[in-house]
């Protein structure tokens, strides 16, 4: 029908056309412009999701199973409304961090996780070698239904030399097309604008295609359908509720809502290509607009290939293309064609592009970086390197899907291959909306969930259609390997009934959610995880144009920045880059570069060009090489944040301990205030103490000097003398024994003779060993007691001590011939106490309390002497503290000082008659 | 005419002490036991020397020692402290204020008497 040649021309000049805009669109983008800055150029991108899956496949499915190449289209539709949501989170994330691939997002987001990295693009390339695969035998049976008769293509299988042609040609234009150079910022305008083309091109096809059929062969839905409706086994095509069709339904739609996430061609579209994030916005709606469009004539074209070949000879999938063959429309047929060109090779273009970026980024350069003898650091001309890998990588990807094609896909429907990947690549979901959402999701549950899901599917999905393709022997399917009936690939653990592809995604997403959910919860992750976790986990209260990488701290001087950049994009590029970057800061390439230090900025910028080449963990490393210190950036602060926790914890406990550290800092200052003061009392205790010594002494010497010096003295002088030395030393006595009380009752070492007694009795002892003082002084003494004798316990000679030293206060300060001292004794509620009123100078209140300190003296330098050591009131508030009671001056002691003690009374005080009275105490020593 | 001392101390056992031994030695003695009852008695008795404690009720003896020096009356009397605090700064103290000599107790009659002595073997000049 159509010359071999003419196709391949077609197809040629088609390819050439595309390269064209994608040539135009980067020589534009030089300039500073960009074509694809626009959200419907961004929403036909997205539709990459459409290829030849979709322009073949879904008439294929639905030829024999109606309706349920819907969820397909559907899946992505309902998300669409979450987009906004899910998709913006992964774009602000990825920008932030230059991510380029999905492996690049999750090692970063599980602490630049290397070994996941490799996990993921290992599993993103051996899940997508069907897909790419069934892109491969699309192309290929197009070329040859084109070529012949449809008539005699009744099974829709190619040729090896057509496949192995096409395989190489879109290694050749993959490679001219998305790895002709390294793109710095892992970007290529380009590429989308080419895709973004093809989008139209496919949908354009299929329409015109659809139309054709319904309105060219049939006259509109309504006939078409009322023919269809004659044969039951194509009405029930368009009804829903056969066996196990819902469950396949609703696992098709998870699977799908998860693909148009985590295809890394899905991925590199959305999300790398993604200029800005409000595109986001318009693609919600205008990419379910062109999947519902794209969807709209595959049942009527399906069933009009089943009534036009009602044999059942031709293989459904190619019904795109039989059926305007068979109705001899060439235009049609060759505008399919090109459609389904264009599905194709958008596909296997953006797919390999994304695989070679992860491959090169994740996989290759972790392991060249870690080899020394490669030395990635020192190396010159390494942007040729990673070109060559990443080229190398596309050949790989491609040829590898061949491979796939022969051995494998071949024999299956397009979509049953489709859906392989699709669960493939599902098995990053739980890892990237985990990491997304779930702060506590970390790298060891990561790497087992995938790990667990990869393997699930692996055995029940590709391993169960080696085994149908004849590698394995049959009986692994019907009876299990070795016997073992639930571990058969197509009804694992029992679960029998369904489609291989309900039950390996039922097992392979539950095992993969539960290991992924476990392990983290099991494990506890590092603080670089943690901090990456609450990155991306609160990505959204980031600004959209918030600096997007860690800052660093830093010296780097522009010429070695320029240098490491040289190494991995070659001179001209790294050129280029800069003097962009220069124009944009409003500086001259040469001042940049001559600047002593680079500025924080450009070396930002440097690791953001690196990684677009060589993924942002090695970026990392590579910039760290040569920037000196280590980066105390957004990683330090977050570093920081997240002890911050801690921290608030931990600085209440400081600021506990801080305050009683002041309350201690207080306590030691008044304490070394009060030792001051005490060192200062001390000190005029000393010289107080020495006084009170040195006047019975100087006596005492004087008289023994007299006596011995002065012969023939008349007796009585002599007697006179001598006892004046023996009243002398027992005053001295009686001081030193103060002191040593005093000692004693502030070490407790006194020794206490607790005995009832009664204190009209001690007050009358008292008062009688004082007798002769009194009385020389004149003083006139008056006495109030109770009737009854008032009973209370304590020692007597203490008591009696406290008693006498208050008295002879009163007489020291009692006027000359003109003094009164009152004594008396009452009782309380529960004390008893006793009172000392003399009429003396009295106290000034404010000094009431300061006189029964130690060493502390009334001070009255101008009225009189002092009063006596300074120990007596304080060794007395000893005593009395000690018996349980209290001592002080009463108020009303401005004329006349009133001193009072109390002592708790004993419980019964017996109304006995005064027994003992005249008590005279054996202690002399007052 | 013997020569006047007065003696101004207010502990009692001193004042027998001092009041014998200055009379044994022939000296007019008369005796003051407190500051006020001593500055007095000084204007009234015009003593050569006064034997002053510096710890006396009612007014001190450094108080008493800087009146007296105020007033040139005084200017030929000899004035001796006596005190318990023989600390530096006291008796730096004391001559500043014009004592012409310090005396601590316990002093020893041995030494008191001939500094009595030695200071009134001639009439003081006022400095």
């Amino acid at each position: 029908m159509m010359a071999n040649a003419w196709l391949l021309l077609t197809a040629f000049v088609y390819l050439a056309l595309l390269f064209g805009i994608a040539y135009r669109t980067d020589r534009f983008r030089e300039s500073g412009k960009s074509w694809i800055n626009n959200a419907n150029v961004y929403s036909l991108s997205l539709a990459v999701y459409c290829t030849a899956w979709t322009f073949y496949g879904s008439v294929g499915l639905a030829a024999s199973q109606g309706f349920m190449f819907l969820p397909i289209y559907l899946g992505p539709t309902l998300l669409a409304l979450l987009w906004s949501g899910v998709l913006r989170k992964i774009i602000r994330i990825a920008k932030r961090y230059a991510l380029t691939s999905l492996a690049d997002f999750l090692s970063v987001r599980y602490g630049n996780a290397t070994f996941l990295g490799g996990l993921v693009t290992f599993v993103a390339f051996v899940g997508i070698l069907p897909y790419i695969s069934l892109q491969i035998k699309a192309i290929g049976f197009g070329f040859e239904l084109l070529v012949e008769a449809p008539d005699q293509l009744s099974t829709g299988s190619t040729s090896d030399s057509t496949t192995f042609f096409v395989t190489l040609v879109l290694v050749a234009f993959t490679i001219l097309f998305g790895v002709r150079h390294l793109d710095a910022t892992e970007r290529h305008e380009g590429m989308v604008a080419a895709i973004a083309f093809e989008s139209l091109i496919k949908l354009v096809a299929f329409l015109a295609c659809g139309v054709f059929v319904v309105y060219g062969v049939y006259n509109g839905f309504a006939d078409l359908f009322q023919k269809a409706s004659a044969f039951p086994e194509l009405a029930q095509l368009w009804t829903l509720g056969h066996d196990g069709e819902y469950e396949e339904w609703f696992f098709l739609n998870l699977l799908a809502m998860l693909a148009i996430l985590l295809l890394p061609r899905q991925f590199q579209v959305a999300v790398v290509e993604n200029v800005n994030e409000r595109h986001v916005d318009r693609a919600s709606w205008l990419f379910p607009l062109y999947l519902l469009l794209i969807n709209i004539f595959v049942l009527p074209i399906a069933l009009a290939g089943r009534l036009e070949f009602p044999d059942g000879q031709i293989d459904a999938d190619t019904f795109m293309l039989t059926l305007p063959v068979h109705l001899e429309n060439g235009w049609i047929a060759w505008l399919v064609f090109l459609g389904g060109l264009s599905a194709a090779t958008s596909m296997i273009v953006v797919e390999s592009v994304a695989l070679s970026n992860m491959i090169c980024n994740s996989l290759v350069m972790p392991i060249l970086i870690r080899i020394p003898f490669v030395n990635l650091k020192e190396g010159k001309g390494l942007n040729r390197v990673l070109l060559f890998i990443r080229r190398a990588s596309v050949a790989l990807v491609l040829f590898t899907s061949y491979a796939y094609f022969q051995t494998v896909s071949s024999a299956y429907s397009l979509v049953s291959i489709g859906l392989i990947s699709f669960l493939a690549v599902a098995q990053f979901a739980p890892a990237l909306l985990g990491g997304l959402y779930w702060r506590n999701g970390n790298r060891t549950g990561a790497l087992l969930g995938l790990s667990t899901g990869f393997a699930v599917w692996a055995y029940t999905l590709p391993f169960g259609q080696m085994i149908q393709a004849g590698w394995f022997e049959a009986s692994l399917l019907t009876e299990g390997p070795g016997g073992i009936d639930w571990l058969r690939p197509i009804a694992l653990f029992g679960f029998e009934g369904a489609k291989p592809i309900v039950q390996a995604t039922f097992w392979s997403l539950l095992l993969n959610t539960l290991a992924y959910v476990g392990g983290s919860l099991l494990t506890t992750p590092s603080r670089l995880e943690r901090q990456q976790a609450r990155l991306f986990v609160g990505a959204m209260s980031f600004s959209e144009h918030s600096n997007s990488l860690q800052t660093w701290q830093g010296t780097a001087t522009p010429i070695q920045l320029q240098r490491l950049l040289e190494r991995f994009l070659g001179k001209d590029h790294t050129r280029q880059a800069l003097a962009r970057y220069a124009t944009s800061h409003h500086t001259s390439f040469a001042d940049l570069l001559a600047a002593d230090v680079a500025e924080a900025g450009l070396i930002q910028h440097t690791e953001k060009l690196l990684s677009g080449s060589i993924g942002s963990v090695s970026a990392r490393i590579m910039v760290a090489s040569v920037v000196e210190e280590e980066p105390l950036g957004m990683d330090a602060v977050m570093d920081l944040l997240d002890a911050t926790q801690q921290a608030i914890a931990y600085g209440q406990q400081l600021e506990e301990k801080s305050k009683e550290l002041q309350k201690v800092t207080d306590d030691l200052q008044s304490a070394n205030l009060r030792l001051q003061e005490l060192d200062r009392l001390k000190d005029d205790f000393i010289s107080t103490i020495t006084h009170e010594l040195r006047t019975p002494l100087t006596s005492i010497r004087a008289f023994s000097e007299i006596l011995h010096d002065t012969p023939g003295l008349p007796e009585e002088k002599q007697r006179e003398f001598l006892g004046i030395i023996i009243k002398e030393s027992e005053r001295l006595t009686r001081l030193i024994g103060q002191i040593l009380d005093f000692e004693k009752l502030e070490s407790g070492k006194m020794d206490w003779n607790p005995q009832p007694l009664e204190l009209q009795a001690l007050c009358e002892d008292a008062l009688a060993s004082l007798g002769q003082l009194l009385r020389d002084q004149q003083i006139r003494v008056e006495t109030h007691f109770p009737e009854t004798a008032v009973q209370v316990e304590g020692d007597y000679d203490r008591l009696l001590q406290v008693l006498l030293n208050l008295l002879s206060n009163a007489v020291k300060f009692c006027p000359k011939q003109a003094g009164r001292i009152e004594v008396s004794v009452k009782r309380l509620e529960e004390h008893a106490e006793i009172r000392v009123k003399d009429n003396g100078i009295g106290i000034p209140e404010k000094e009431r309390n300061a006189v029964f300190e130690k060493f502390r003296q009334v001070q009255s330098t101008n009225e009189g002497k002092p009063a006596g050591t300074g120990l007596g009131l304080s060794i007395s508030k000893n005593i009395v503290e000690h018996h349980g009671g209290t001592i002080g001056v009463a108020p009303g002691s401005e004329y006349g000082a009133i001193f009072f003690f109390t002592i708790p009374l004993l419980p019964e005080t017996p109304a006995l008659p005064n027994l003992q009275g005249g008590y005279v105490p054996e202690d002399p020593d007052r | 005419m013997s020569q006047k001392i007065l003696i101004v101390e207010d502990d009692p056992a001193i004042v027998v002490s001092l009041e014998f031994l200055m009379g044994q030695h022939g000296y007019d003695v008369r005796v003051a036991q407190n500051g006020e009852d001593g500055e007095n008695l000084a204007r009234e008795f015009r003593p050569d020397l006064i034997l002053l404690d510096v710890n006396l009720p009612l007014k001190s003896g450094f108080e008493i020692c800087q009146q007296l020096r105020s007033e040139p009356d005084f200017d030929r009397t000899y004035i001796l402290l006596l005190t318990a605090k023989g600390r530096e700064v006291d008796i730096e103290k004391g001559t500043a204020l014009g004592a012409d000599a310090y005396v601590t107790k316990p002093f020893s009659t041995r030494e008191l008497i001939p500094q009595v002595q030695r200071l009134l073997t001639e009439p003081r000049s006022p400095s």
